[in-house]
């Protein structure tokens, strides 16, 4: 593999690994709180940390971590606290980060948007060593965040009610998952890109949902159509000269239409096996909507 | 008012203090009072049955004891302790009302009668023991052949049984459950009652919100009516089931409860039992 041979395609292919398998494992706890679309917020507002970063001369992958940290974690508060306009936050956090980002790269000496584009859409070429560094620092937070509390995790997304009478610190755990979140989003930028980030946390697991039957099988799939997808769509962008970014999210829908159309007739045999044999004590569930009705007939 | 109810002669009540206790216990739902001021005791070993129309505040009772509404007055005890400061809910079960709404991913059952067990581990780490307790809450509902299946598949009432395990795999010393006869079949329904029965015998304690008492009549110690967020009848469970009788609209004015004890009648107080009470239960049939 004469690929292997350049440097900056050995960082790129370490970097779209620890993507494939950081994105799925943070997002199956999002997909199960039906926040699939929480990656895409952070997205915008790491934006604004890239441009920071340009214009103050720093990292901009650090100042993009601590920029997303900040914003997963208002993104949790204005849940908590936020009622009906909560939303309309939301909105103003996700365009002011976006606009921040625009802005500050503007401003920076000798930036321009071509600056930004590399971190909004992926690119091979620019994951620098010193990314390296921070990218596998991160995904290592995430894993052992995503591995070490799974149990507690899931709890929590499945029943945060009932997590919460279990005596589990929900609150610090969402937002612990935000945060986790949040970083999966830079170890992602550079080689997705900001704004395809999330995609590569909700497919893989919409994909793996169709053939697992339990949260840690679905997992499973999902890490494993991650790292697939990262890593042909890496190798397919170095030899077709495509952006990565695109690439990789393409290859996951892809994989997503492929499995439904073979779990389509896997689930009609399963179907099928249940209708063969019944389950016990079906008759009776006619005669209680009855007795039901009746109350409300009584007007009590 | 503790006192008065003792006379019924329950077994089982030892010098111990209640297991729940709450004192004038008032709660809001917006603007709106939906307790207003409830006393509720309940001892060790007691299967105490909350029941009431829709409405009535029975649900937001029962949440309050566990934190999930707060009280705007009156005081709330768990073994004991003040609830604010109580921790040690592993010896607490919570079945909530089944709802149809789930987690965005699919999971087992195993998966999530583990999710019980949580707050015996350490961290979250599961050992031999707590494998076991998983299983064996499992068994307890008859649900261990079931135990790969995904939750998503399961009827209602083999739903409400996946719930129940998971309270039952903390091994707790209280089980709370909010309407677990609600929606489910016949045959889930006894064996629920045999479950629960099991429990009792074993020493747990039970407070259950119900519609109707149905198939668990024969566990019930005591039943307490609500009615507009107030103590209607604080006793045993009415017997009579199916009678017509419409005189519910004497107590309870519109802001606090009336002094409980004075306006409410007993049904072992009289014999033919031809109370409003009892008739108000009728309805709920």
């Amino acid at each position: 593999m004469e690929l292997l041979d350049y440097a900056f395609m050995q960082r790129a292919l370490l970097a779209a690994v620890l993507v494939g398998v950081t994105a799925p494992a943070v997002g199956i706890h999002l997909v199960q709180r039906r926040q699939a679309l929480m990656g895409d917020g952070i997205g915008h507002v790491a934006m604004t940390g890239v441009g920071l970063g340009f214009l103050l001369g720093t990292s901009p992958v650090w100042m993009a971590t601590l920029l997303s940290v900040v914003g997963a974690v208002l993104m949790e508060l204005i849940r908590w606290y936020g009622r009906t306009r909560g939303d309309i936050a939301l909105a103003m956090l996700f365009y002011g980060g976006m606009a921040g980002g625009v802005m500050f790269i503007n401003l920076a000496p000798g930036g321009s948007n071509a600056n930004l584009t590399s971190y909004l859409f992926g690119s091979l070429s620019t994951v620098a060593p010193s990314d390296v560094t921070a990218i596998c620092l991160l995904a290592a937070f995430v894993v052992l965040v995503t591995l070490g509390l799974h149990r507690q995790l899931f709890a929590v997304g499945q029943d945060e009610e009932f997590a919460r009478v279990t005596g589990l610190p929900v609150r610090a755990l969402n937002l612990l998952t935000a945060v986790t979140a949040a970083v999966t989003v830079t170890v992602a930028m550079r080689v997705v890109g900001l704004l395809l980030v999330s995609a590569l946390m909700v497919v893989p697991v919409a994909a793996a949902q169709q053939l697992g039957r339990s949260f840690a099988t679905t997992l499973a799939i999902a890490v494993a159509i991650g790292v697939g997808v990262t890593l042909g769509g890496t190798v397919t962008s170095y030899y077709q000269d495509v952006p990565p970014g695109a690439t990789i999210v393409l290859l996951t829908i892809a994989a997503f239409v492929v499995l439904t159309a073979l779990a389509a007739p896997l689930a009609r045999r399963r179907a099928r096996a249940l209708a063969a044999a019944p389950p016990a004590g079906d008759p009776a569930e006619c005669a209680i909507p009855a007795t039901r009705a009746a109350d409300g007939a009584a007007g009590v | 008012m503790t006192d008065g109810e003792n006379t019924m002669d329950e077994q089982g009540t030892t010098a111990e203090g209640p297991v729940i206790a709450m004192r004038g216990v008032r709660a809001d739902l917006g603007p709106r009072p939906v307790l207003r001021g409830i006393d509720l005791t309940v001892r060790r070993g007691e299967v105490v049955a909350l029941l009431g129309a829709n409405g009535s505040g029975k649900s937001t009772a029962v949440r309050t004891v566990i934190g999930q509404v707060p009280v705007t007055a009156g005081v709330i005890e768990l073994f004991g302790t003040p609830r604010r400061a109580f921790r040690d809910w592993a010896r607490v079960g919570y079945v909530p009302q089944r709802t149809t709404a789930a987690g965005g991913v699919t999971a087992t059952v195993t998966e999530t009668v583990a999710s019980g067990r949580l707050s015996r581990t350490r961290f979250g780490l599961f050992r031999r023991a707590d494998h076991a307790a998983v299983r064996r809450a499992l068994e307890l509902v008859g649900m261990a052949d079931r135990a790969k299946d995904s939750v998503q598949a399961l009827s209602g009432g083999q739903h409400q049984r996946v719930l129940i395990a998971r309270a039952l795999a903390a091994e707790p010393e209280l089980l709370i459950m909010d309407e677990p006869m609600a929606g489910v079949d016949l045959a889930s329904q006894q064996v629920l009652a045999r479950t629960l029965e099991e429990q009792v015998s074993a020493g747990t304690t039970v407070l259950l919100v119900l519609h109707e008492l149905g198939p668990l009549e024969p566990l019930i110690d005591r039943a307490v009516v609500l009615r507009d967020g107030c103590v209607l009848h604080d006793g045993p469970p009415p017997k009579a089931v199916g009678q017509h009788s419409p005189k519910l609209s004497t107590s309870s004015s519109s802001r606090g409860c009336p002094q409980p004890g004075h306006d409410h009648v007993h049904p072992h107080d009289d014999a033919a039992g031809a109370g409003p009470i009892r008739t108000g239960l009728g309805l709920l049939n």
